[in-house]
């Protein structure tokens, strides 16, 4: 299988303070690197997912993904094509080879138009009028398992499960290659989480699209990922098979994130890992490890040398005292 | 004086729209004993936000209360006036919502909103201001009296969060309504939430409502289980026997269906077909009968009755034997 995407040592950075705001602050570097030195590569008709806590540059990714965000250095190639360098031409019919689906179901959807024509958008965006649009949304509708006659009804007028699959079928108006989903289970109950994974898996085995999945959610990614990173503070921590990953995990964070997990089990002994304090300032990252400042099994070297890179194909990770 | 902080007896709530009367709470049973942590589980439009609602008395001004009684400390809730209830509200009873940015007040600082909420104490300001300090200290926020200045958006989502629980609990209340207090939150905080709810309940011996649709956290908190469907309570016991023994098929579909409890890798998760019924017309007999894989000939023209089919453990289903 060949890669669809491949990004190298992508940095996304914002600035924080205008020109004269750091000349009096005194601050050499008026900005904040919210996505740095992070690699991967997705296969064809695979799901990789990235997980992270809030704040950890997951969406800034997704987005410079997407070319919604210039990346600082770095590239992404997209079938051997490199998005950063794109002119604004080149990006519109990349734009048409991928497709994004936000994180609140029902907020992304515009509360003026009707569901048939927001599944339609697309069309009207890339300039293909000349399709019959009223086939393409029952075809869209149908994929989704969706009635024909919801294409009359209003957003207001769904279930978030309902609104999500609009998402979905959107998504999917121009036969993308890859899908970029930022929390597709977010905010829905655990019985349509359910609904919407197996949606996306058939999705995935019919049409071998991609999947780019954002997710705090780890119960979620076991079921539809191929591959995993973890990211803190705009790294990658550790990456690699999802299998691996929950079977043989490495590096603390990620331990403390599968542990954090609370059990639909009373009398569940859970190892704990325990995380002290909160996530740092991207404005004043931690020296050496940057995750040594929480980890519970912090050591010499850790606070002041950058943690060695350990690669082992299918399984790499950052961390001087691997698990 | 009853073991019961909270006893909620044969409670319905209507909502008069423009479709018809929405029936949102048919004949809720529910008791929260004396130092115990009660949790509420159900999916979204089932019924939890209504019954929150009417339990502070802060229901919409269509709605109406046909029949039914909520005993708070041997009082009737529903029988209490305005300043009764004002009284009662922030005092006795507390809540905390979900979403902390939208609690806190974004132009106050955090030590001016901790003191306002003391207003009903004859105390000087300096005390007011100490006991705000000590409530922060005691929800695990370093550096208390110099965090007391900050304003709400100098915290992080998690923060926000303890010090929503911290003023809430100022009063010292008897009882704390939590409305899924860590859905807002990463599965890290979470932990660390429910935690802190834990240690504060049993130093502080308030009795504790929990609403979330977070299966797992509810298993780690809770000492009593309530599963709510479609404006009714389904089911409801120890949080062990309805964790190990679910006798609704509602709660046993609902327990199968948590991704979380799915450990091997599926492709294909199990759902729950069908989809929750119209409230403004609630069809007859079970209101899960059309989603239930063993649902009998009289499920369809008789409402099951609230039994109890062990010691303490109660469910409505013709399917249980009593």
């Amino acid at each position: 299988m060949s890669n669809i995407v491949e990004a190298c040592n992508v940095r996304v950075r914002f600035r924080i303070h205008g020109t004269l705001q750091a000349l009096l602050k005194g601050s050499k570097d008026p900005f904040i690197d919210a996505v740095r030195d992070v690699s991967f590569s997705i296969r064809e008709g695979e799901t990789f997912t990235l997980v992270g806590e809030s704040g950890s540059g997951k969406s800034t990714l997704a987005m410079a993904l997407a070319g919604l965000h210039k990346t600082a250095e770095g590239s992404i190639l997209f079938n051997g094509e490199d998005i950063t360098k794109m002119d604004d031409e080149a990006m519109q019919s990349y734009r048409k080879k991928i497709s994004f689906m936000w994180q609140n179901p029902v907020g992304s959807l515009s509360p003026r138009l009707n569901v048939g024509s927001l599944i339609t958008e697309p069309f009207h965006i890339h300039n293909l009028k000349q399709k019959d649009l009223k086939a393409e949304s029952d075809r869209l509708l149908q994929l989704v398992g969706l009635p024909k006659h919801f294409s009359e009804r209003y957003p207001h007028q769904l279930s978030g499960g309902q609104a999500r699959r609009v998402g979905v079928a959107r998504a999917l108006a121009l036969h993308p290659k890859l899908i970029i989903a930022d929390e597709p289970t977010a905010g829905l109950d655990v019985s349509v989480q359910g609904e919407i994974l197996n949606l996306l898996n058939r999705l995935q085995d019919e049409l071998g699209v991609s999947m780019f999945v954002i997710t705090h959610n780890l119960n979620i990614v076991r079921h539809i990922s191929d591959r995993t990173a973890i990211m803190y503070l705009g790294r990658f921590v550790e990456q690699g098979d999802t299998d691996n990953i929950f079977a043989k995990a490495k590096h603390p964070y990620t331990l403390a994130l599968l542990s954090a997990n609370p059990e639909a089990d009373p009398d569940a002994k859970i190892n704990r890992i325990e995380l002290k304090g909160e996530v740092p300032s991207l404005m004043m990252r931690p020296t050496g490890c940057e995750f040594h400042t929480r980890c519970p099994f912090v050591s010499s070297g850790c606070s002041d040398q950058f943690p060695p890179v350990l690669n082992e194909g299918k399984h790499w990770l950052t961390c001087h005292y691997p698990r | 004086m009853s073991d019961h902080v909270l006893s909620i007896k044969d409670l319905s709530v209507h909502y008069e729209t423009n479709a018809g009367v929405l029936q949102a709470l048919r004949h809720i049973n529910l008791d929260v004993p004396k130092g115990s942590i009660v949790g509420v589980v159900g999916e979204s439009g089932c019924g939890k936000s209504t019954l929150i609602s009417s339990i502070i008395r802060l229901l919409a001004e269509n709605a109406t209360v046909p029949n039914g009684s909520i005993e708070f400390e041997d009082e009737d809730l529903l029988k209490l006036g305005q300043e009764e209830m004002r009284a009662i509200r922030g005092s006795a009873m507390s809540i905390v919502f979900q979403d902390p940015m939208s609690t806190l007040n974004p132009v106050l600082s955090i030590g001016r909103q901790m003191v306002d909420v003391q207003y009903r104490d004859n105390k000087t300001y300096a005390e007011k201001l100490q006991r705000s300090k000590e409530m922060l200290e005691s929800v695990g926020i370093p550096d208390p009296a110099g965090r007391l200045k900050q304003f709400p958006h100098e915290f992080s989502g998690g923060m926000q969060q303890r010090i929503s629980i911290a003023m809430a609990l100022q009063a010292n209340p008897s009882l704390l309504i939590a409305d899924e207090p860590t859905t807002a939150l990463d599965a890290t905080l979470e932990v660390q939430i429910v935690h802190l709810l834990k240690e504060l309940q049993k130093n502080m011996g308030c009795s504790i409502l929990f609403i979330s649709h977070h299966l797992g956290v509810i298993a780690e908190l809770c000492d009593f289980v309530v599963v709510m469907y479609a404006g009714e309570v389904v089911e409801e016991g120890s949080v062990r026997d309805v964790f190990y023994h679910p006798a609704h098929p509602y709660t046993r579909k609902l327990l199968q269906c948590d991704p979380a409890v799915i450990v091997e890798k599926s492709r294909h998760l199990p759902t729950i077909p069908g989809e929750i019924p119209n409230l403004i017309e609630v069809p007859r007999g079970c209101v899960f009968r059309d989603r239930c894989d063993s649902a009998l000939a009289q499920c369809a023209t008789q409402v099951p009755e609230w039994d109890e089919c062990q010691t303490g453990h109660f469910v409505s289903c013709h399917g249980v034997d009593s």
